[in-house]
């Protein structure tokens, strides 16, 4: 027993700058990514991909691979039982359709997987795939969204239309009226093209039968370990204990790892089938052409405003392409459902309605890319906006300021059917429209050079994140994600061991989890160590998407960690006969109040564990407890500017300075936060003038490499400054709201109402991501509205 | 993304390198620094039998002065190129070409003889040596040639070079007094291959007309080319931007890009006219008239 002082704070670690644990490792080259776990038996997979976009496969014929030496094995559809995968709502306007493991009669895009080879390298696996001939009858492929209207060979015979998913969500009699008595009504169609997630780590695994364990163990990239543990187990008619998924660290996810692919499957299936260790890494041609898609979306919008420019209805039609199938676990109704729950954004719109549809392409499936179709809906309300102020002669930020949801709305109910808790809509775009004249863009604007034109963008939005069960349950999944549940440990050391269902894709959490639990227990984030990512090791868990790590995991953590703080308490109360009532842990230290009396955190527990017999009063032995978590869902809100530059001579864009406000909350890590809206921003400004998965007219990929599909660098990206709002969310017991995919939902709406303000001199309006050089040229060649009138 | 499985060889010295190269039995490619052709190999675009790794032969690493210009190594990395104080001085057009190849990484691996050899029309060295009027050196079994620059692509990917023939030297004439250059290229992200590009040497008399002009075009058709046509309207004038933009419109209509998904051949015209424009303001202002 030491005595401490009697007061003084105790460290508080939430809202600390720590640098993350991980960096050490990532930036020295010591991470363990899937394809750095060694095994000295792997074999290597490879796959015969389709050539062709569309047709019926007449056969395949595997026996001249089969007699390269070093080949094991060359693995059709038939060998693994035609076994599928498939992802659907159970509700009346989706269409059931399955994903075959491995194509079985059909193909259905370039890069679908014929067959699996199994060779001793990776390299003779590549020669074996040479050597695989295959006969395909070709239909025309239906690569845009109209064509399907057009071919008479649907996709999927369940669907003669081509269409997946028809949701009328939102219905309102009295729109129609509403918008043809309304002062104006803008009436536009806005366009998104299809994006690639781009991780550095492309998707990978290795499968092994264990006889042992009477498990089959897939080491894994994904962002899902457990859902990854169901479908594997699903698709080979395996019970759940029977599949061990392990998840070392993961290069980058962002939604493009929420997903079960088949090619993980067919590895998995051959490890069995082999009883041999196989392993496979996607390389970068297969990841761009052969994996998951998303952001190819289409809204044609109809949005009625009075003379003040405030919203009095709006109506939308979208349209997402979402590829050849639909992605297990969560659909293709992803895209069609988030665009149309939540398209209406920060501002007050009294009636709405939407039909919102999911049909089927020749091109690979579309899955959660970061965002998912907030980028475009807020495109699209922003687009509205400047549109509206525009043909009103209204200022922007006035408008938005007319429209938007105001401190003593909420909690706001909308035509969607959400409810809103608290945040700074009002107060983010004053702070961000203050923030811009500050910054001088203005004046900016007007230095440009001489065949140089500027323009500034601003958008306001919010982030819906979170989602809880009882959220997720509206979907209609046959499996609804949302809960968390978190252990802790300490061990004889003091030192505790967190576990979480959550699994990091490289944002931080071994750093903020512990600075969440440290504060709970009173000692120093390093003595918490986060276990994640192996569903033997950690209970049943959602993984990492759509801003759920922190706050629902965290969440959990920080549940566990007020329980284990209480026995530590009773510990200690028992060890210095004192009330528990009066103990509190400070600074790795069980402390007294008033008294000063105290005794250190790692004597309770090395007392707890080697000398249990002391505490006679203990029912439990041991220090461990478990937390969860299951919010509704949440809005985080944000708050864009940009001031662009376009070269009149190249037609070339130019970032030139980037404003961001952020309200998520209680911050935990200011680095970790910041890096998050950076990182989201890069991608974003990738969507809106680079990035483009791109097809021609018969369904090839014409962006298979990094030389084609444009991922900006750090030359590409302007200075970002950050300023932050505060507006907690007690759904958890850390007031912290989501906040992983803000970057990249406000970056393409700001940069094109820059665009649009750079070029209001031309009576034209860009309504479409990405923005090419080429789309610029057409604008700049139009006369200006002097010159027409 | 492996490639097919080929013979590695590496030899110690140039000699040693041209006796295989002399083999015709087997389907050799040199490697150099590989940005190229790696990736090609990679992606089973190219599968030569035998590679022919020259990275041992480091007598072919230098950059030496001569009184007329310099003369380059053909195993010179482009990084070595970028930070001589000779190249700057003497052949400033190379210089400003060398930091628009690629990044850093690239230009640490990525060789002068290699991008010639590889010849492709957006890459900036050719396009550069080509303005520069450059001669190169081949060596074989049979002995040496000089090979003009102007003689030396020949249409998509190709060159004159023989399959038994190794560059092992470029000479690049010293910008002459009253001379100015300009390298100018437009890619949508930075490092990339150009959507267009002009490299543009100008030399004038003491009285401000031009005596000579060479425009030598990146990515306007299948090899790395000059703009006669717009060479012509500068010989003999004194530049005024009237001049320049009607050079520049007729660099633009002998260029033949293609459509790619980075631009349509009418897109990529309008940027190869600016780069001229720019390359010509440019090149006039250094050369101090």
């Amino acid at each position: 027993m030491v005595t401490l002082p009697t007061s003084g704070e105790s460290q508080q670690w939430v809202g600390q700058p720590l640098q993350r644990r991980e960096d050490a490792r990532f930036l020295r080259g010591t991470g363990r990514y899937t394809d750095d776990v060694p095994h000295a038996f792997a074999l290597h997979a490879a796959f015969v991909r389709s050539p062709i976009a569309f047709g019926v496969i007449r056969s395949i014929d595997v026996r001249p691979a089969l007699e390269i030496p070093g080949v094991i094995a060359v693995l059709t559809s038939a060998d693994l039982g035609h076994a599928t995968l498939t992802g659907f709502l159970d509700r009346d306007e989706f269409i059931k359709t399955a994903m075959p493991i491995l194509a079985n009669e059909r193909v259905r895009f370039v890069g679908e997987p014929l067959a699996i080879v199994i060779a001793t390298s990776r390299y003779i696996a590549e020669d074996a795939i040479e050597a695989v001939s295959y006969e395909i009858d070709e239909f025309d492929p239906i690569v845009a969204m109209d064509d399907a209207q057009r071919t008479p060979q649907p996709i999927h015979d369940e669907a003669p239309d081509g269409v997946l998913v028809d949701l009328r969500m939102f219905n309102d009699d009295e729109l129609e009226e509403v918008l043809a008595t309304s002062h104006v009504v803008v009436d536009e169609t806005f366009r998104s093209g299809r994006l690639q997630a781009a991780p550095m780590e492309g998707r990978g695994c290795l499968a092994e039968w264990i006889d042992r364990d009477d498990q089959l163990v897939v080491t894994v990239s994904t962002q899902l370990p457990h859902q990854v543990r169901t479908g594997i187990a699903q698709a080979l008619g395996l019970a759940e204990r029977q599949v061990r998924v392990i998840v070392p660290d993961v290069g980058g996810g962002f939604g493009f790892k929420a997903v079960l692919g088949r090619e993980e499957v067919a590895v998995a299936a051959a490890a069995r089938i082999l009883r041999r260790p196989v392993r496979w890494a996607e390389d970068r041609l297969e990841s761009l052409t052969a994996s998951f898609q998303g952001r190819e979306q289409e809204y044609t919008v109809r949005a009625g405003f009075t003379e003040d420019g405030v919203l009095t209805g709006l109506a939308a039609d979208i349209r997402c392409n979402i590829g050849a199938y639909s992605a297990f676990p969560f659909t293709c109704g992803l895209e069609p459902i988030m665009a149309a729950t939540e398209f209406l954004g920060v501002y007050k719109v009294p009636r709405y309605a939407s039909r919102s549809r999911g049909i089927a392409s020749n091109k690979p499936p579309s899955n959660a890319y970061r965002g998912v179709s907030r980028p475009q809906i807020v495109m699209v309300m922003e687009g509205l906006m400047d549109r509206a102020a525009d043909r009103l002669g209204i200022d922007r930020v006035e408008i938005r300021r007319r429209n938007t949801i105001r401190a003593e709305d909420f909690p706001y109910s909308g035509p969607n059917g959400i409810t809103y808790e608290p945040g700074s809509y009002l107060e983010a775009l004053e702070l961000c429209a203050a923030q811009v004249e500050a910054a001088g863009w203005r004046q900016r604007c007007e230095e440009a050079a001489p065949g140089f034109i500027r323009g500034i963008g601003i958008a306001n939005f919010s982030e819906r994140n979170a989602y809880g069960t009882a959220t997720m349950g509206l979907r209609r999944m046959p499996m609804t994600p949302g809960f968390e549940v978190a252990h802790l440990a300490m061990d004889a050391s003091g030192d505790v061991t967190l576990t979480s269902g959550t699994c990091s894709a490289g944002q931080g959490h071994e750093t903020t989890f512990a600075q969440i639990v440290a504060d709970r227990l009173g000692i120093a984030p390093d003595r918490i160590q986060l276990r994640q990512g192996d569903t033997d090791l950690t209970s049943f868990g959602w993984g990492t998407f759509a801003g759920r790590s922190l706050v629902i995991g965290g969440g959990a953590a920080a549940v566990a960690a007020r329980r284990l703080a209480v026995q530590l308490r009773e510990v200690a109360a028992q060890l210095l006969s004192v009330d528990a009532d009066d103990v509190e842990l400070v600074n790795g230290h069980a402390r007294v109040r008033g008294t000063g009396a105290s005794i250190s955190i790692d004597e309770i527990a090395k007392t707890v564990h080697f000398r249990s017999h002391l505490l006679t009063d203990r029912e439990e032995y041991l220090l461990e407890s478990h937390g969860s978590a299951d919010p509704s869902g949440m809005f985080s809100n944000g708050c864009h500017a940009a001031l662009v530059e376009i070269d009149a001579g190249t037609c070339a864009v130019q970032v030139l300075d980037y404003l961001v406000v952020e309200d998520c909350g209680v911050i935990v890590n200011p680095l970790v936060v910041d890096g998050q809206v950076r990182g989201g921003i890069a991608q974003g400004i990738g969507a809106t003038l680079y990035e483009e998965a791109s097809y021609s007219p018969d369904g090839q990929p014409l962006a298979g490499s990094f030389m084609s599909y444009l991922v900006p660098t750090a030359a590409e990206m302007p200075p970002i400054s950050i300023h932050h709002l505060e507006t907690p969310c007690y759904q958890t017991e850390t007031g912290v709201k989501g906040m992983g995919e803000a970057g990249t939902i406000g970056a393409p709406a700001v940069i094109l109402s820059a665009l649009n303000d750079a070029l209001r001199s031309r009576d034209a309006w860009l309504e479409h991501v990405p923005v090419t050089p080429a789309d610029i040229q057409r604008l700049l060649a139009l006369p200006t509205k002097m010159e027409s009138s | 993304m492996k490639p097919a499985s080929f013979e590695y060889v590496a030899p110690a010295t140039v000699p040693e390198a041209l006796h295989l190269l002399a083999d015709d039995t087997v389907d050799s490619k040199v490697l150099a620094g590989g940005q190229s052709l790696i990736p090609l190999m990679n992606l089973r675009l190219a599968a030569p039998e035998r590679l022919i790794d020259i990275n041992n032969l480091r007598d072919l690493a230098y950059i030496r002065d001569d009184i007329n210009g310099l003369h380059i190594g053909a195993m010179t990395r482009h990084t070595d190129v970028l930070a001589s104080t000779s190249v700057r001085q003497m052949t400033p057009l190379l210089h400003e070409a060398a930091g628009f190849v690629a990044h850093s990484q690239v230009r640490n691996r990525g060789t002068l003889g290699g991008t010639l050899a590889h010849a492709d029309a957006a890459a900036e060295i050719p396009v550069a040596l080509l303005a520069s009027n450059a001669v190169i050196t081949a060596r074989s079994i049979e002995g040496e040639r000089q090979i003009s620059v102007e003689d030396f692509f020949q249409g998509y990917f190709s060159t004159t070079l023989r399959a038994d023939e190794l560059i092992v030297d470029v000479f690049l004439p010293a910008m002459p007094p009253h001379g100015g250059s300009a390298f100018n290229e437009f890619s949508r992200r930075r490092g990339d291959y150009a959507i267009g590009g002009a490299a543009v040497v100008l030399v004038f008399d003491d009285q401000g007309i031009c005596e000579s002009a060479r425009v030598a075009l990146l990515a306007a058709g299948p090899q790395p080319v000059r703009a006669p046509a717009s060479e012509g309207l500068l010989v003999g004038h004194r530049l005024d931007g009237e001049l320049i933009l009607a050079a520049a419109k007729a660099a633009a209509s002998s260029a033949n890009p293609v459509t790619s998904i980075h631009g349509s051949a009418e897109y990529r015209r309008a940027v190869i006219e600016e780069m001229v424009a720019r390359g010509l303001r440019e090149a006039t202002q250094r050369a101090g008239v």
